[in-house]
């Protein structure tokens, strides 16, 4: 029988109407599952949002207080009501700088090893054993730290550096300080090891996003592993490596428990990179349940406000370079 | 009243090939489509009939449109945003290019296997029963009944039926297939779209395959795609060439591959291009 | 070879062996610090385990104690986590992969994602303290529980998204060409299919929250009794382990060890049963 287009079913046979309500009922259940996963995904959006206006809320008491002072000043007293960032500022850059001076070469050089020098059978073992360290709570990065490294800093690294380094000119005051063991350049090395196994993870990656037609006809022409390296990996990678850094730097920036266990937890602001310091997160983590006034929790809620806004723009730089990658090989 | 079946756009070319057969029928016809990706012109203009219970084959070189033709008879086309199709493509006299058509409703009469074996994540069973389950509510005996028909249907059943419960991944490429086939026609459909099923497969697989094509056209309306002409020449009962979008040449297929009316078709078929 | 191409030669010889032979040593300088690491945590623990660790309560400063109260509240959070973690976090990887993964409101959400993936964890406790702890005025296991699903949910969220758009398109096709409505395939078909990546992304995550303790400092605080109550603070491992190893006290210290240690190991294993259902299901679909 005839249908003309456009009335598309004729209700009046039993298998149709039937058709006709299951074909509503999908619509409907696929409404509304498309609804309830686009709500969880903007969810995440609003989370990140929360997030960054409930720390600025938390701390806008200080904010309102000291004004921009609080980013330069060194004060911390707890009894006199006056607190200023410039102390766990510095500790955090300087002690995530050391972190990322050592681990930025010694992870490239792991990530070379891995996809270019080591022979087959040990990638799979060695790559994964390094992966392991990425695992490793970083509480145990601060036990190890305080109980282990700090008093094998304390009795042959620091006097060392003390009397041998100590004396030079300008570098001199950064390793003059007394052999406790903790202090910046401790908390920059552990914050190193940890940061080794991500950043070298992440270029590894990268490295084999390279076609290897490139690398082939590279070594077919002559060229030594290393130059292949640093004349056809390096620039084809290089947003993306840039961006392993940034996230790693990113880690570095906000790591707790490592930092907190070998810094010292002392707000003084010293040259020396020997002596005691602090960072954001060892202060707020060592202090934020002994504040004992609206103040002193506003200030530290402060800090972490800080804290986020830098990590954010370092991981948002590091996403943009990782992407820039990722568009590239889309292109091809 | 009863309405005259639509007329064969080149019946008067075609002499019925068995005197016992039925009369040939279009059960699918496009007519004046045309075809976009983006700002891509993938079909231009194109008229064609699918014979009810008889096998069309859609020849032509890589990116002619035969597969893009294929897919917009069950609209799958559709999920695909930048995608999109005019014209009118008539099925039992229904325009399915229709908003108003639905979808659900196409694709239980008309279904689709793909190049590629796509097995879902389950037990044999359960692929064959999944659309089933969805359209119906079934006694276990009766489903017992349809997924076994099914896959007597696809060639696949006295190779599964001691191990219905194993998971569809653990069968070879060709039951696999096989596997798609019997997912396909467990719905009943009336018209089989098949966009190069045997590609994939090894040439014993493949010819298993040919022969099932040519037992099922009893009950479907068949139309596959394909690029090995042999095949089509094996396989099929009507042959459309196509070519950078356009429908060249339509036929019987002895008539196609034997005296092609246009020089394009000749060149393809002997190997001229392509 | 003329002498000016030897000597370049050599030079890039010799520059070609310092390379390697620095890549060779940085990771030998990796490995080192991990064995360094590794075989403290694992000799300081085995030498503090006792059986009493798991049948006796946190003691007080100075006295011989188990950590049972700690194990049991760090169960309960980290369960508790992942209870409100993982079904949004699929629902909006789900959302990601299937919906609007390639419009603009989509790549906003996955680069958001992204960031809340590394960002501090001591933040998203601060978040927690000021929107729970702050509003009902006291600490309490829930907000821990909640602190450590907003770890668990970036992590869902990316497995998910990226599990599901390694499906191949032509099952999608496949299940629709068999007017099958989208929602049902997304559950029935594409889930099973990326089920094994999807779980190791969760195990995963259980392995990163169940080592976190800047996150539950000022949420879930600590507690030196056994509690299953969600409503009061909570004793759990890692902030045990820092209240213990920064104290004085030996008995507290030990304690701490022996802590590290459990964790430890529950986080190796737990990584390498995740990378064992990778590769099972790899080969499986292979």
């Amino acid at each position: 029988m005839a249908v003309p287009s456009g009335s598309v079913i004729d209700a009046s046979q039993p298998a149709e109407r039937i058709a006709a309500r299951r074909a509503l009922r999908d619509a409907l259940f696929d409404g509304v599952f498309r609804r309830s996963v686009a709500a969880a995904g903007i969810f995440v959006l609003l989370i990140l949002i929360a997030v960054a206006l409930s720390m600025l809320w938390g701390g806008r008491q200080a904010f309102l207080t000291f004004g921009p002072e609080f980013l330069w000043s060194t004060d911390w007293d707890a009894v006199n009501h006056k607190f200023g960032a410039l102390v766990p500022i510095y500790g955090t850059i300087v002690t995530a700088a050391i972190a990322m001076l050592i681990a930025v070469p010694v992870s490239f050089g792991i990530a070379v090893f891995l996809t270019e020098v080591a022979p087959g059978w040990m990638r799979t073992p060695v790559g994964s054993a390094i992966e392991l360290l990425a695992g490793i709570p970083s509480i145990i990065y601060g036990m190890w730290g305080l109980f282990v490294f700090v008093p094998f800093m304390a009795e042959h690294i620091t006097p060392w550096l003390n009397d041998n380094i100590g004396e030079w000119p300008i570098l001199g005051p950064l390793f003059r300080g007394p052999p406790l063991g903790m202090g910046m350049l401790t908390a920059g090395i552990v914050l190193a090891i940890m940061v080794i196994p991500f950043v070298s993870s992440v270029m590894r990656e990268v490295f084999l996003t390279v076609p290897s037609r490139l690398k082939e006809s590279a070594y077919a022409l002559g060229a030594t592993t290393s130059e292949v390296v640093w004349d056809i990996v390096l620039p084809y990678t290089r947003s993306a490596v840039i961006g392993g850094i940034f996230l790693g730097l990113g880690r570095a920036l906000g790591e707790t428990m490592a930092v907190t266990f070998v810094l010292g937890n002392a707000h003084r602001l010293s040259p020396s990179l020997l002596e005691p310091g602090n960072s954001i997160a060892a202060t707020i983590a060592n202090e934020f349940t002994e504040a004992d006034s609206e103040i002193y929790l506003s200030s530290l809620i402060a800090l972490g406000f800080l804290l986020f806004v830098v990590t954010f723009i370092v991981l948002a730089i590091a996403k943009l370079m990782l992407n820039r990658l990722n568009r590239l090989e889309g292109a091809r | 009243m009863t309405n005259a079946p639509s007329s064969f756009a080149l019946q008067t070319q075609v002499a019925p090939a068995r005197t016992d057969a039925p009369a040939v029928v279009a059960k699918m016809s496009a007519r004046n489509l045309e075809f976009h990706y983006d700002s891509f012109q993938a079909l231009k203009g194109v008229n064609l009939d699918i014979a009810e219970k008889r096998v069309t084959a859609l020849i032509g070189p890589s990116g002619c449109g035969k597969s893009t033709l294929l897919r917009i008879f069950n609209r799958i086309y559709a999920i695909y945003p930048r995608q999109v199709a005019q014209g009118e493509v008539l099925l039992d006299d229904e325009n399915i290019l229709d908003p108003k058509y639905s979808l659900n409703r196409l694709r239980s009469k008309v279904g689709m296997v793909f190049q590629k074996p796509v097995p879902f994540p389950m037990s044999i069973y359960e692929n064959v029963a999944y659309a089933i389950r969805h359209y119906e509510k079934l006694s276990k005996a009766d489903l017992d009944a349809r997924v076994e028909h099914a896959l007597r249907q696809g060639a696949l059943w006295d190779e599964v039926k001691d191990k219905l419960k194993q998971s569809a991944l653990g069968l070879s490429g060709g039951q696999q297939q096989r596997l798609c086939i019997a997912r396909a026609v467990a719905l009943k459909p009336d018209v089989l779209l098949l966009d190069e099923p045997t590609s994939a497969l090894d040439p014993l697989a493949t010819s298993k395959i040919e022969q099932l094509v040519a037992d099922l056209k009893e009950h479907y309306t068949i139309a596959i795609v394909t690029h090995n002409m042999q095949q089509a020449a094996r396989c099929s009962d009507f042959t459309a060439f196509m070519y950078l979008g356009e429908l060249v040449e339509f036929g019987e297929t002895e008539k196609v591959f034997t005296k092609p009316v246009k020089q394009q078709t000749e060149d393809y078929i002997t190997g001229r291009f392509g | 070879m003329s002498k000016v191409s030897a000597r370049l030669y050599r030079r890039r010889r010799l520059v070609n062996h310092v390379s390697l032979t620095f890549s060779f040593l940085a990771t030998v300088f990796g490995l080192f610090w991990l064995f360094w690491i590794l075989w403290t945590a694992l000799s300081r623990g085995i030498n503090a385990m006792k059986w009493d660790l798991f049948t006796q309560m946190t003691p007080p400063p100075g006295s011989d104690g188990g950590l049972l109260n700690a194990f049991a509240g760090s169960l309960i959070m980290c369960f508790g986590a992942i209870l409100v973690g993982t079904p949004i976090g699929i629902a909006a990887g789900t959302w990601l992969a299937e919906y609007a993964g390639k419009q603009r409101l989509g790549e906003i959400v996955r680069f958001v994602n992204d960031i809340l993936l590394s960002a501090p964890s001591i933040v998203l406790g601060l978040f927690i303290y000021e929107l729970v702890v702050h509003q009902v005025g006291h600490f309490s296991a829930t907000a821990g529980a909640l602190a450590l699903a907003l770890i668990v949910l970036p992590v869902v969220v990316r497995t998910t998204d990226e599990m599901l758009r390694l499906v191949p398109s032509q099952m999608r096709e496949a299940a629709l060409s068999l007017g099958v409505p989208q929602w049902k395939i997304t559950v029935q078909v594409l889930f099973r299919s990326a089920m094994p990546g999807i779980v190791t992304g969760i195990l995963l995550a259980l392995a990163r929250i169940s080592g976190e303790t800047a996150p539950l400092l000022f949420t879930a605080l600590n507690n030196q009794y056994w509690s299953t109550d969600l409503n009061s603070p909570m004793a759990s491992v890692p902030v045990v382990i820092f209240q213990y190893a920064m104290s004085p006290y030996e008995s507290w210290q030990s304690l701490a060890w022996a802590g590290a240690f459990v964790v430890t190991i529950f986080v190796l294993a737990l990584s390498l049963i995740a990378r064992a259902i990778l590769v099972r299901n790899k080969v499986r679909n292979d």
